[in-house]
């Protein structure tokens, strides 16, 4: 084999829904790669395989797309790529086009279409083993002979499901041969369709009933209050033995390596500093793991779409589009994914609407902050037998992100200019069962992604606020606790008179900093400054006690509130930067949300002290 | 008759896609999903609030519609059920 045919660039072409990500992930494994193309905000998904052969493919996942006349920056995309127009990942030598085979009067319209460009295509028939139990047969040879392109069937979730995909990249690359330019797609469709397609009269008749229960106009939004609501007692109440664990190891591994230090500033870095704050944040992995495995099997199952499509009406009416969906329920994990995900989005004005108030749906950052408050305030009884107030309360600070979120949108839609029409047109996939395969591998990228950010801005500025709250030392003979005569301290007391009216004392005003550039940071933070302040190890593992003695309520309900709104997290901002491609933008969605926080945490502060 | 006039449970066969203004790309994406003439297609279910936006089954795809987009297409009552 000579090295011109020893590798190979391809990419994965198809309309949404056809299980193109699937296939990608079966075929390349754990051997992918995530980035963006240049200058634009469109993923580029991109990994590697070897054929049977030995020949090595470089595969690119396209965005899925209905048609080469783009309606989003992400179709745009895939035509340029298929068109050889973006130079940085060059024309793939072949385009495979993935199409679901029990949806092909669909998606052969785009093959075809695809087809007019004239390049080499091999055509996947994906979810083979679906088509076969709905009892539609489809004569391969004679597809690929009407199509003149060659035609595999694939299976993504099978393990032997992208062989024959594979097999046939070790052939020859197909030659595009005379294209024939077809008026009319549909009308060609329907041709190839009688000649090498049957289709049994249509009766899904176990999905229709669901459907019938889903999208019922009261049943469907029950069943959808019941998800969301047990969603988050989930990640309430699972995630705390595993969060128990996390805390016991980090604890154990603290005073081991602490033990292993003599005593001195190296010593307090790493227990106070390192470990304290490394520690609160990683005990929320748990948490944060729990809601993206909720998130992705509701997303696999299909029942995403079917909730946007109930709340479409709702979510037009205060000025976004039932695709905000997606993209906010995202955002509960992380406003970063979610407002990435706005992408799908097609209209620009529903897209920075929704990017705008992406950050006040609670994302799992916020949590250990929740967690912390809640669990030093708020008390653990059950109300009527069945819930804990302290999940209630979680809940009530979720809607009242949701809810301010609906009237920010409201106040966006009522001022712009631009009344012209806003299109929904919103493709329903059938439902499947989640594959615990592409699950694991979205969860374990969403790992991945936490970790960097723990390890990387969030140590960093644990290491830097232990630095700022341990210098200078106190002078000799001083009777304040140390942490007064510090850098951090001094910074505190001189922020408090800005928010001593919401009822935050200087060592909140302190945490608020890193708050910034990650909001989980606020609660090392805390950590961080009390351990010091107390001048006690065991303050960072009993924030909680120390808090729930020294703060009044009026003050924790502040934080909880300013919080539900919280200044962004830089992260946040960059992405907003990069998706909107303007700092005016920036400027707005930091500005309203900080007036918003401290507004909202101002009359939560004066009206819990009247009535408390 | 309209497609955001056909009654939920009825089946209809699609006449045209018209533009409602000139170049409308929401017509256009209309046609490349499937609705041309002489497709069948039926009203599967409609939202909660003001029976918008309609779930259309066409071929063996389903499309969410606001109604304003559904307007767009003309189509005729099926004689068969």
């Amino acid at each position: 084999m000579n090295a011109s045919v020893a590798s190979m660039n391809i990419a994965l072409v198809g309309n949404p829904n056809c299980g193109k990500t699937a296939l990608f992930n079966r075929l390349t494994g754990g051997r992918q790669k995530v980035a963006n193309y240049a200058g634009v905000t469109v993923e580029r998904k991109e990994g590697k395989f070897n054929t049977p052969q030995g020949k090595s493919i470089h595969v690119l996942d396209l965005p899925g797309t209905y048609s080469l006349t783009p309606s989003s920056p992400d179709e745009a995309i895939t035509r340029d790529v298929c068109m050889g127009r973006i130079d940085e990942v060059g024309l793939p030598d072949i385009i495979v086009c993935v199409a679901d085979a029990t949806n092909l009067r669909l998606h052969l319209r785009f093959v075809l279409e695809l087809q007019q460009l004239g390049r080499p295509m091999i055509l996947a028939l994906n979810l083979m083993d679906e088509a076969g139990r709905r009892g539609i047969k489809i004569d391969s040879q004679a597809l690929s002979r009407e199509l003149n392109m060659p035609v595999v069937e694939t299976i993504a979730v099978q393990r032997q499901g992208a062989e024959a995909l594979a097999k046939q990249l070790d052939l020859p690359v197909p030659t595009s041969g005379s294209v024939t330019r077809h008026a009319d797609l549909h009308q060609r469709v329907r041709e190839v369709m009688a000649i090498a397609v049957t289709v049994p009269e249509y009766s899904d008749s176990r999905a229709d009933k669901l459907d019938r229960i889903v999208l019922h106009p009261v049943l469907g939004l029950m069943i959808l209050a019941v998800v969301m609501f047990l969603m988050f007692q989930a990640v309430f109440s699972w995630a705390v033995p595993l969060q128990d664990g996390v805390s016991a190891a980090i604890g154990w591994l603290s005073s081991a390596v602490s033990s292993l230090l003599p005593a001195g500033p190296l010593e307090s870095l790493v227990s106070k500093g390192l470990f304290a704050g490394l520690g609160t944040v990683m005990e929320f992995l748990p948490q944060i793991l729990i809601l993206f495995l909720f998130i992705l099997m509701l997303e696999e199952s299909g029942y995403l779409p079917r909730a946007a499509f109930l709340l479409d009406r709702f979510m037009f009416a205060a000025g976004l589009t039932g695709r905000s969906f997606i993209p906010m329920l995202s955002s509960f994990a992380c406003a970063i994914p979610g407002i990435m995900a706005t992408r799908s989005i097609q209209d620009p004005r529903d897209r920075l609407t929704t990017i705008m108030v992406a950050p006040l749906m609670t994302c799992s950052a916020r949590l250990p902050v929740y967690t912390l408050l809640i669990g030093a305030f708020i008390p653990r009884v059950e109300v009527m037998k069945l819930f804990n107030l302290q999940g209630l309360v979680l809940f009530a600070l979720y809607m009242a992100g949701i809810l301010s979120a609906l009237l920010v949108s409201y106040v966006i839609k009522k001022t712009r200019k631009d009344k012209s029409e806003h299109a929904l047109l919103m493709e329903l996939p059938r439902y499947r069962w989640p594959n615990p395969r592409d699950i694991a591998m979205g969860l374990w990228e969403r790992t991945i992604i936490f970790m960097r950010r723990v390890t990387g801005i969030i140590l960093s500025l644990t290491v830097i606020l232990w630095f700022l709250s341990s210098y200078p030392a106190p002078p000799d003979g001083a009777t304040l606790p140390a942490i007064d005569y510090s850098f951090a301290g001094r910074i505190g007391h001189f922020m408090e008179p800005l928010f001593s009216p919401i009822g935050f004392n200087w060592q909140i005003c302190i945490a608020l900093i890193p708050g910034l550039a990650a909001r989980e940071v606020a609660v090392a933070a805390l950590a961080t400054v009390y351990a010091i302040s107390g001048g006690d190890d065991a303050a960072a593992q009993a924030l909680s006690p120390l808090i729930a003695a020294q703060w009044s309520i009026p003050t924790a309900l502040s934080l909880l509130v300013w919080y539900v709104y919280a200044p962004q997290c830089l992260s946040t901002l960059a992405v907003i930067k990069r998706e909107t491609n303007s700092w005016k933008q920036v400027f707005i969605s930091t500005g309203y949300l900080f007036a918003l926080a401290y507004f909202a945490s101002f009359a939560t502060y004066q009206l819990a002290r009247m009535w408390l | 008759m309209l497609l955001s006039e056909l009654a939920l449970g009825q089946t209809a066969s699609v006449v045209s896609v018209e533009d409602a203004y000139p170049a409308d790309a929401i017509a256009q994406r209309l046609r490349d999903l499937g609705f041309v003439s002489g497709e069948l297609l039926k009203v599967r279910a409609v939202g909660p609030l003001g029976a918008e936006p309609i779930l259309v089954k066409i071929a063996s795809s389903q499309f969410a519609l606001r109604l304003n987009e559904a307007a767009r297409i003309r189509i005729a009552l099926a004689s068969s059920p």
